[in-house]
């Protein structure tokens, strides 16, 4: 227990710099995934019946391909930023939740990579 | 000072006997719950995404899945959690904004969320169904 003002600990230190990012940007990503969500609903709905050729002729469409990358994106951006919030919120063992933390992170890039590529070789192979 | 501990019920027992439920906290807790699945789902939608650029192999096996009863039934609980999640978040972006943040709003905003999510879930298994089978 120090006797310092908190006032007088932090003086000096500067500030975080980024204290409402992650608000911020969890909410940039929320705004972009509702059109989003709601293409893709609407883009699955009308391949409900389709077979594989027509999924990939579909999806490999510039405007459709275009969208679905901005989807995957904003979807794993977005995830990434709400898991970390609950696992800090609900995970009390350090070295779990730092664990997480980095799984977290891996796994939501991997993610957006799999997606680009896939939807790449989709739009430029056929 | 007394050593003996005093018998107070503690937080989850206390749930639905000594605490009220509130739309407030369930919609809430509802929110992250969806989260937590769609961010889930999210690594099969991936993998569907790859399957579709494959060979057809890994396409059939999806197929397949989707088309069983479960696949159908995990389908129906992504479209239900993600259009809760949509309309729930929309929501937070009103209280983000400062509206209906008094108890009437937020309770009225509550249920009505809630009755979308069963409406329009119903709406896009009647829409899907023809496609799905």
């Amino acid at each position: 227990m120090s006797l310092k003002t908190p006032l007088a600990r932090v003086r000096g230190l500067g500030s975080a710099k980024d204290g409402t990012h992650h608000w911020w940007v969890q909410r940039l990503t929320a705004i972009a995934l509702i059109p989003l969500a709601l293409y893709f609903v609407w883009l699955l709905l009308g391949l409900a019946a389709a077979d594989h050729g027509t999924v990939r002729l579909t999806l490999g469409q510039p405007f459709n391909a275009v969208l679905m990358a901005a989807f995957s994106i904003a979807l794993f951006w977005h995830a990434q930023l709400g898991l970390q919030v609950v696992i800090e919120d609900y995970i009390h063992a350090r070295w779990l939740e730092v664990t997480l933390q980095v799984l977290v992170r891996f796994a939501t890039l991997l993610a957006i990579l799999v997606a680009l590529v896939a939807i790449g070789r989709l739009a430029f192979t056929g | 000072m007394s050593t003996t501990k005093p018998q107070r019920p503690l937080s989850p027992f206390m749930l639905g006997t000594h605490y009220r439920f509130q739309l407030t906290s369930v919609t809430s807790f509802l929110h992250r719950v969806t989260g937590i699945v769609l961010g889930l789902g999210a690594f099969g939608f991936v993998l569907w995404l790859h399957a579709v650029a494959g060979d057809g192999v890994l396409y059939g096996y999806f197929r397949d899945a989707l088309a069983s009863t479960p696949g159908c039934i995990a389908l129906y609980a992504f479209a239900a959690a993600l259009i809760y999640h949509l309309l729930n978040g929309i929501r937070h972006m009103v209280w983000d904004a400062g509206w209906w943040l008094e108890l009437k709003p937020a309770y009225r905003s509550g249920w009505t969320v809630l009755v979308l999510t069963v409406i329009l879930t119903a709406l896009l298994a009647v829409a899907g169904r023809g496609g799905v089978a």
